[in-house]
């Protein structure tokens, strides 16, 4: 194995392999490292995306989706459901497994050195510089040294507060989640995607029915400061509701910490990136990271690319990333964050309310962080919510 | 104290991301703590979805 590069992105993931083909198109010497034994597994995550984002990522192959979508269910505590409709086939739910595997080998045609089963455990720094990482394996330890080191080692992230950049998450900002992937369901329409809300069912959160074909679909729940756990809130889910679940099998079982908020005005030092969940780069209403790493990824490779052409790494240098990632989703993700401050301490009295009220083209704007006025308007008319109101308005 | 329940835990790492000390990593074969570091605050314990995180003050 050569060890000087240009580049040394940790983690295989979404973010780490957009940072990773960006680095190598631009003529860029690039290590993509996985600890894992097989990239994309286990999966933490929905599977969910919307077409739009083809656009940033490019054409999805056929292989990589398990269902198309046209639509959603949002329901209330009441049951009352409001439909966004996403035209036809709107959205995707991917096979992650074959999909995260498909972006790493876009980033190998690209020219990165892409090595599964390689697990970095500490970064070497010099002269106040990140020049590298130490990793490991088959149980044999050595350093790759490289310009710039991409932390995209994922919610778990060590590597860049091992170089000195603090990026842990606080608590109040990550929700707990737990899924299933289940079989032999029985889905009312499996091209729609369905969520319920509400402080019994998935208190703060969701839960999330995302179907993967006719009778199968990855079911699961983001939770935050809960009384009790994901896994139990998403158990009991399944248990009061067997007309869906009555005869299910459950073929997969995952875990994971949903970065909800918390941006960080700083990712980059001498030397080092920071992207993707690693950066807690997540919409944080309803929790999607894929297109948020991607886009991150794209910015940071190409500001990576300028900064080694030009021989400086530098964290002044690399903070182009910072600026341009602010701009382009930093604040419009900052504004969603307080939306989602504001929909986790409603009732299930207030959602019920919305729920009369809001369309699902309403539910899209708010998601993506826009009108966030109009929901303000609508939460001033109940004097008991005037404070968190004032918070979008 | 802090205890994981090995059968319990499904190394996703919500745990490490909440750790201000650095006291977890998680490795491709799991779960590691470092005692040294654990000031048994008690976020991962609240974190972890399937509840294999115990934490009790000041008991060894």
């Amino acid at each position: 194995m050569n060890k000087e590069y240009d580049v040394v992105v940790v983690g295989a993931g979404p973010g780490g392999s957009a940072v990773a083909k960006r680095c190598a198109e631009r003529g860029l010497k690039v290590i993509m490292l996985e600890k894992r034994q097989e990239i994309g597994s286990p999966k933490r995550c929905a599977e969910g995306l919307t077409f739009s984002t083809e656009k940033i990522i490019g054409k999805i192959p056929e292989r990589c989706i398990a269902q198309k979508i046209n639509g959603t269910n949002v329901y209330s505590p009441s049951g009352k459901s409001v439909k966004v409709d996403f035209g036809e086939y709107g959205g995707y739910i991917l096979e992650r497994k074959v999909f995260d595997k498909w972006l790493a080998i876009r980033a190998s045609r690209a020219g990165a050195h892409v090595q599964a089963k390689t697990e970095v455990v500490d970064v070497i720094k010099e002269d106040g510089y990140i020049k590298g990482v130490k990793a490991e394996f088959e149980g044999e330890e050595f350093e790759i040294r490289a310009k710039v080191v991409v932390a995209a080692d994922g919610v778990e992230s060590t590597i860049a507060r091992k170089a000195g950049l603090n990026t842990t998450n606080q608590l109040i900002n990550i929700d707990s989640g737990f899924q299933y992937e289940m079989s032999n369901l029985n889905l009312k329409d499996p091209e729609k995607i369905e969520i319920f809300m509400g402080n019994e069912v998935a208190p703060r959160g969701y839960i999330w029915i995302f179907p993967k074909g006719k009778d199968l679909a990855n079911v699961g729940i983001g939770v935050a400061m809960s009384q009790k756990t994901a896994r139990y809130y998403l158990d009991k889910f399944i248990e009061d509701n067997p007309e869906i679940f009555k005869d299910a099998g459950i073929i997969e079982v995952n875990s994971g910490g949903i970065p909800v908020g918390g941006f960080l005005k700083n990712m980059v030092a001498n030397g080092l990136v920071v992207v993707g969940d690693a950066a807690h780069q997540v919409n944080p209403i309803h929790g999607g990271g894929l297109k948020e790493a991607t886009i991150a990824g794209q910015i940071a490779g190409e500001v990576i690319a300028k900064a080694v052409k030009k021989g400086d790494v530098s964290e002044d240098s690399l903070s182009e990333y910072n600026k341009i990632w602010w701009k382009e989703r930093g604040r419009a993700l900052e504004k969603v964050q307080k939306l989602r401050e504001v929909v986790e301490k409603l009732s299930d009295d207030d959602l019920n309310m919305l729920a009369e009220t809001l369309t699902g083209d309403d539910l899209i704007e708010f998601s993506r962080g826009n009108k966030l006025f109009n929901l303000g308007k609508i939460l001033l008319k109940n004097p008991k919510l005037i404070t968190l109101a004032k918070k979008l308005i | 104290m802090w205890k994981v329940d090995r059968k319990k835990c499904l190394r996703c790492g919500a745990c490490v991301s909440v750790c201000p000390f650095l006291a977890l990593e998680l490795k491709e074969n799991g779960l590691v703590f470092h005692k040294e570091l654990c000031t048994e605050c008690g976020l991962c314990e609240k974190v972890c979805p399937v509840g294999a995180i115990k934490v009790k003050r000041g008991k060894k």
